[in-house]
């Protein structure tokens, strides 16, 4: 080891020089795949625009095996562990958060297109001026008392889920000289399988700050980096109310071979 | 090939800094109280490339119990005292420890080495990653495991817990560097 690391979080850069090496990437995986490379679909976890990744990635390829009994199943979460109103953002304090109200949508989907019914789904998110809860984040962006930024739900019989917010705001970060997060919510969602596990974040659509994110362009592969977008639906939206987004998942997998009580048996969600 | 067009799985994206006020929870890492009979205590460090301790990563356990039964309940999130979910959750602290009060998992099946699933996550890395910690006692187990037999002896190692006098599990997580955790991929990416 000659050479110091570099430091991860000195914010030494500036954007140009961030912005030359994700095209570089970018450049390199289109004509790997120009060259008959597969196309990828997962984010790389060696990413050195994004500073923090370079010493906090595996270095040895990802060794494959098949999955074993208990990574064959998930944990079961139900309404005993998130309550109804836990899917609404705008309620859990005493007055209406400020910013953009909006309704989103989705499906939780396995790799076969069916539905992961019952199952458990997190988010959380900045505020619509761009300021997380958390204590760690002191971008001098105002708080929201009326916001909190935290939401769970448990997918319906046909894998939906449903939460009521406010538009999360863009926010800065420390991994160069102007850097800015595109206005983003994070998402937890289990599969059918613990092998489908995923954390994720979604976005919003035709914001300007996508090509200048290492986050978001960790992901090489245009196609697979639209997956993380969700789409405006207007007939989703609510007159005089909140603005309609639809955003589905769709898990790796399934693994296991599943029997036909599984299959056609129960299917999660089933108390309305 | 098949002619069934497969929906392409959604990318994974790094947990971020800020995860802290949003996916912990109140005992997730208690699968059993703490102290309770025949719990164990399963605890290691997260660390960097350059072998520092890394405090902002989240730890998932996913586990049969003692008797390798593979639990189907809920209540994981509202820990009731005395119902055994299988899964645990806990962020590391600020010197990148980790802790959880469970049990030992049995074997799931006759013969088969008992393991804990787990999945790291943490600011800076991309995409969750799954591996695994063994119990280390089934010497005969270990040997016969098809994960384990297909790994070189000082890679193996990375994924077998220690246990210590107190009867605790010891099990850090390396996620770069000479004694890099073996991390899994179920499915070859396409």
């Amino acid at each position: 080891m000659a050479e110091p690391v570099k430091s991860s979080d000195a914010a030494a850069d500036n954007q140009a020089i961030v912005s030359q090496e994700i095209r570089d990437i970018e450049e390199g995986y289109k004509a790997a795949v120009a060259a008959g490379q597969p196309r990828e679909t997962q984010p790389r976890v060696d990413y050195p625009p994004y500073r923090s990744s370079i010493l906090r990635h595996p270095t040895k390829s990802l060794h494959h095996t098949d999955p074993e009994t208990i990574e064959l199943y998930s944990p079961a979460f139900g309404h005993q562990d998130v309550h109804a109103l836990e899917s609404n953002l705008t309620i859990q304090h005493g007055g209406e958060p400020l910013g953009e109200r909006m309704i989103l949508r989705g499906k939780v989907l396995d790799g076969d297109g069916r539905p992961v019914a019952g199952q458990l789904v997190e988010i959380w998110q900045a505020n619509s001026a761009g300021r997380y809860i958390h204590k760690r984040d002191q971008h001098p962006a105002p708080i929201d008392p009326n916001f909190t930024g935290v939401g769970r739900c448990i997918t319906g019989p046909d894998g939906s889920y449903e939460f009521l917010t406010v538009k999360a705001g863009a926010y800065p970060w420390k991994n160069h000289l102007n850097a800015w997060r595109p206005a983003h919510i994070h998402f937890s969602l289990f599969g059918t399988e613990f092998t489908q596990r995923i954390v994720t974040q979604m976005y919003f659509p035709g914001d300007q700050l996508f090509p200048l994110d290492p986050i978001y362009q960790s992901i090489v592969d245009q196609d697979a980096r639209d997956r993380l977008v969700a789409r405006y639906n207007h007939d989703l939206t609510s007159p005089e109310w909140a603005l309609g987004y639809e955003w589905d998942i769709v898990l790796t997998g399934p693994k296991r071979t599943w029997t036909e009580n599984e299959a056609y048996g129960e299917q999660g969600d089933d108390e309305h | 090939m098949s002619t069934e067009k497969r929906p392409v799985p959604t990318p994974g994206q790094t947990v971020g800094p800020f995860f802290g006020y949003a996916l912990p929870f109140e005992k997730g890492g208690e699968l059993v109280p703490p102290g309770s009979p025949n719990s164990v205590q399963l605890h290691g460090t997260v660390f960097d490339g350059n072998g520092d301790p890394i405090p902002d990563a989240l730890v998932e356990i996913w586990q049969a119990d003692a008797n390798g039964n593979v639990p189907n309940e809920t209540g994981s999130l509202v820990r009731d005292g005395y119902t055994f979910t299988g899964w645990g959750r806990t962020p590391v602290g600020n010197t990148g420890r980790y802790v959880f009060s469970t049990v030992n998992p049995g074997p799931t099946e006759p013969g088969k080495a008992p393991f804990f699933a787990v999945a790291v996550f943490a600011r800076g890395l991309m995409n969750r990653l799954f591996t695994r910690a063994y119990l280390p006692e089934d010497t005969e187990a270990l040997e016969n495991d098809a994960l384990l037999s297909a790994l070189e002896p000082a890679r193996r190692k990375t994924l077998i817990a220690e246990r210590l006098a107190d009867g605790s599990l010891h099990w850090d997580i390396r996620l770069q560097g000479e004694d890099e955790t073996v991390f899994l991929d179920f499915h070859a990416q396409g």
